[in-house]
This record gives C-alpha cells, structure tokens and sequence, in this order.
C-alpha cells in the first residue's frame, strides 16, 4: 500500500549535536540527554512535552530506557531498534507512524557514544558467523574491502575515484566549524596512506571520535505553533538484504535500492528533485553505492559521479558536514546525517550553506551494507 | 616453559553446522542442500532458507570454485591472525552455486584475482575438526575449468 498519505504529516521541529570531540568528560547517557535538551531548546519545547523516545547506541541494552531515565520521563512509545548505524534514520519512519496515528505527538531521537575516549575498553560488536570468524576478516573494514574490490573489478571504478570522496569530505570538513579534522587532503594523501584491508586504505576510513546527537519530532498541525520553520518529513523507507558478509546477495547493490524506493514513493518525488545528500560514509565506497542505489546515477557509474564532483558548488553538494571521514564518527553517524539535512533547509550552514535548498535526501547504512534507512526532508 | 604458539579461532560448533567442520576433519568438503526443493544454501541452517523444509542434506562439494572478491589483510590485533600477515580473506562461489568466506593459502598474494579458479584444502584445526581454505586450482583444472 502507497505510504503516500503520510508524506509531509509530521516534521522535524528541533535538531542538535553534543559532545563532539576527542575527549570526553560525559558519560554516554549524559551526552544522549544534552543532544536531546539542546535539540527540545532548538525547538521551544520541553521535555516535559515529549512523549516518544527513539534511542539506540552500542553501549546500552535498551537505549531508549536509558535515556528515559536519564530525562527522567515516562514515554508511550518507546524504541530502542538498532540496525546499525542505519538505526536512527529508521527511527524517523517510525516516529512519523506513531505521531500520525495519535500514539505519541512530541518524539525524540537520539544517539551518543564515547568510542574515542573508550578505544582499547570497549569490546566493540564484531557480529560474524561462526562460519567466518576462523578466517580473521576485520570487522567491518574488510567486508568494505571486498565490496571495494568488486565494485572496481565490475565497474572500473578506480582508486582515483574513491579517494576523491574523502577529497570532497575534507573540502566540506573545512567549511564546518564542528568537523574535528578539517584539514585539507589531496588524492596523492589517500593513496599513500598506509594499506589496511587491500583496496582499502586508512584515508578510506572514517574518523574514531566521541559524539552525540538529536531531533525532535511532532505533528506538522503542532509544528506551526513552534518558533522554528519546521521541516516536513515527506518520505521514509527501511530494509535489509543480509546482516553477515556471507549473506551478501550482492557485493555491488545494496538494500538502500529498497528503502530509497520507498521513501521516493512515499515523497512522490525521484532523484532529480533532491538539492542535497547525507549518505553514511563510514568507507569511502559506502558514498558511491549510496549514490547509484539511491538513483542519482545509473549502477557502476557513481566512480565518474565522483568524477564530476561532489564538493563545494557541485551540482548535487553530499555529506556538507565532511562527513565520518573528516566530521566526526563516534561509532554510528546516522543522527548527524538527519541534523545536517535539517540545518541545510534551515539555511543555518554559513560558509557551507547549499543555495537553496529545498529538499534533503538521507541515506544510512549499518553493519556491513546490512542496515539501510533512507529519509526524504523538505518542502514537498 | 614453553609456550603454545597462537592457534587459529576455532568455530562453534553448537549449531546445524557441525558436520561441516566433521566433514572437513577428513578432508571432505559439505554443503547443505535441501531435501524438499534441492537447492544448495549456505550458511548451514536446520531449516532451508528457500523453502523452510527442515529435510537438510549434507551433499559432498566438488571443492572447486571461482574467487568472488577477497581482500588482503595487512593490520590485526588477533594474537593468531597477526602471526599470518598479510593474508587473504575471500568470498568463494563454489562450483555448486554457494558462496562462502574462506582464506586463499599457499598461493602468491600478488596473483590474487576476481575470478580465480580455486581448490579446498583443509587445515586439522582440533579433534574431529578441520577448517576448509582454498588455494589457486592445479593447472589441470584451469584448462577444463571456466
């Protein structure tokens, strides 16, 4: 059935981040509540208001729980979902369902984790099969390297190519004040820094740092009354194809094909109606396939997209932040996606602001291409 | 006192896999394949994941196969893995249809390719378990294979 019916009802009236940095002296329940008071701030409303809680990080079983107790409040609907780094992108088309139908009118959304300051503490989530872990793959850096590896073997995608999309994300990094690397990086930079996983290079990789983040939601009637523009959400989609490498059905395709179609369908809009992209780059090919299964160009050619540019002034700006590889990525960036696509149609960017932009497409990924979740924001 | 060298991570074999690693003991390689639809799957499941029959066979492989994608690991924080680089993960399409993940061993990690013809070999790892890997298929094979 056509989700149609659901495009622009609800909006995102509040967005915010906390805690982005190296350092930390917060907990990471702490810095899910600052991003959440920054975000109900952002909005004009308070946490007394809220009545939904979307939550998920790697740290606690029951994130939403969590940071109920942390706000000190008592939801009616309460999801803790995690689908990876995809998982907040797929909170959205669930808290959209659950203020449309009256099951809650004010949610939140929110993500933090510490993983910089807990490097070498933190047992993180290696989630391989029993029939991969004799063979030692690193997790997840060499499921990218195999999808790398066959993308450049089926479509001639070149090293060239890939490290142009962290090019891109350090010329966007430069433009943001929040982004923790911001220095600028050339192709040569990529390609001689050191071989991890084969094709794959450390500069392929995103940053390892502490962060968290936040978005409030309500009813698009309820978000008239609030301070801020709100910013319609006119289409949502999830799915997943597999969660472990050895049940890839593709190596080159990914289950965004399906959530983005859906969001497409939902939004009644396509591709060309998007001014600009946040697309999980947690690897650098995570942005080529983002942009061939979300149809900004035709599979195998998102190499000569890259080609074309898709920096500053390119004629569809991605990841403005500068993304994992060169903003922050405090283990699953999926929240600073959402928040950026808000402050783009917002005009709130400065040096960085796309001109304007009307409409937003989100794209997350989570596990090894497992999660997928994709978000479509603004003006229908 | 002497000390045991870092051992390969042994896998679990509390689940429908076990007689995979059994099979691999003697040199044998198996593939579930389903007794209802007949179609090969991996990975192992007491259920077939085309179907849902719970009527599994395991069916002798051929031990041949073609190198989907694969990846060289250069860096590892594993106490055995790092006493192996660099070393070859790769996804195996085996003649028979399946996919799995298996190391490429006793073969020059430069002539690694997409679309490498290769052959099981396999590793006694403990009692009654053997670990299946893959190394470049004998000459004779290349000339009748694909």
């Amino acid at each position: 059935m056509s989700q149609h019916h659901l495009s622009g009802q609800a909006a995102i009236v509040g967005a915010a981040t906390a805690g982005i940095g190296w350092d930390t002296k917060m907990s990471v329940a702490e810095i899910m509540a600052e991003a959440a008071n920054k975000a109900l701030d952002d909005a004009g409303l308070s946490v007394r208001d809220v009545d939904g809680l979307f939550a998920v990080t790697p740290y606690y079983w029951m994130a939403s729980a969590t940071l109920a107790d942390q706000l000190g409040i008592q939801p009616k609907v309460t999801d803790s979902t995690n689908i990876g780094g995809a998982s907040v992108v797929a909170h959205v088309g669930h808290a959209v369902r659950a203020i449309v139908s009256g099951q809650c009118e004010v949610a939140v959304i929110a993500y933090a984790s510490t993983q910089r300051s807990d490097t070498g503490k933190l047992v993180t989530g290696a989630d391989l099969l029993p029939y991969e872990r004799p063979y030692g793959p690193l997790f997840p850096i060499s499921g990218y390297a195999m999808v790398m590896q066959r993308h450049m073997h089926e479509f001639g995608t070149t090293r060239e190519q890939l490290a142009k999309v962290a090019v891109a994300a350090s010329q966007w990094a430069a433009l943001n004040p929040e982004a923790l690397k911001p220095e600028p990086l050339t192709v040569e930079d990529v390609l001689a820094s050191s071989l991890i996983s084969d094709p794959l290079r450390k500069l392929d990789i995103c940053l390892v740092t502490n962060g968290g983040g936040a978005i409030v939601l309500t009813s698009s009637e309820r978000a008239k009354t609030l301070m801020k523009p709100a910013i319609p959400v006119l289409g949502t989609g999830e799915s997943h194809s597999h969660c472990y490498m050895s049940n890839m059905r593709s190596f080159t395709t990914t289950a965004g094909v399906e959530s983005g179609r859906a969001a497409y369908e939902m939004a009644g809009l396509g591709p060309a109606d998007i001014d600009v992209a946040q697309i999980y780059d947690a690897f650098t090919i995570m942005v080529v396939l983002g942009l061939e299964d979300m149809g900004f160009c035709k599979k195998g050619e998102g190499g000569r997209m890259i080609d074309a540019g898709i920096g500053p002034g390119s004629r569809l700006p991605v990841n403005t932040t500068g993304g994992g590889l060169r903003y922050c990525h405090p283990g699953m960036f999926g929240i600073f996606l959402l928040v950026e696509a808000v402050r783009q149609l917002r005009n709130e960017c400065g040096k960085r602001q796309v001109a304007k932009a009307r409409r937003a497409l989100v794209h997350g990924f989570g596990g090894v291409l497992a999660g997928n979740a994709t978000v479509i924001l603004g003006r229908g | 006192m002497s000390e045991n060298p870092p051992a390969r991570p042994l896998p679990d074999t509390r689940n429908a896999g076990a007689k995979f690693w059994s099979a691999a003991a003697e040199g044998v390689l198996l593939v579930p394949t389903c007794g209802a639809c007949g179609t090969a799957f991996w990975h192992p499941r007491p259920r077939c994941p085309h179907c849902g029959s719970d009527r599994v066979d395991w069916i002798k492989a051929s031990g041949r196969g073609t190198i989907h994608t694969f990846t060289v690991v250069r860096q590892s924080g594993d106490p055995y893995f790092r006493t192996k680089l660099p070393y070859a993960v790769a996804m195996i399409e085996l003649d028979e249809g399946i996919r799995m993940m298996s190391n490429i061993v006793q073969t020059p990690i430069d002539s690694l390719a997409i679309g490498m013809r290769v052959e099981a070999v396999f590793e006694p790892a403990a009692a009654g378990v053997g670990i299946p890997l893959f190394r470049a298929a004998a000459e004779r094979a290349k000339r009748s294979g694909q």
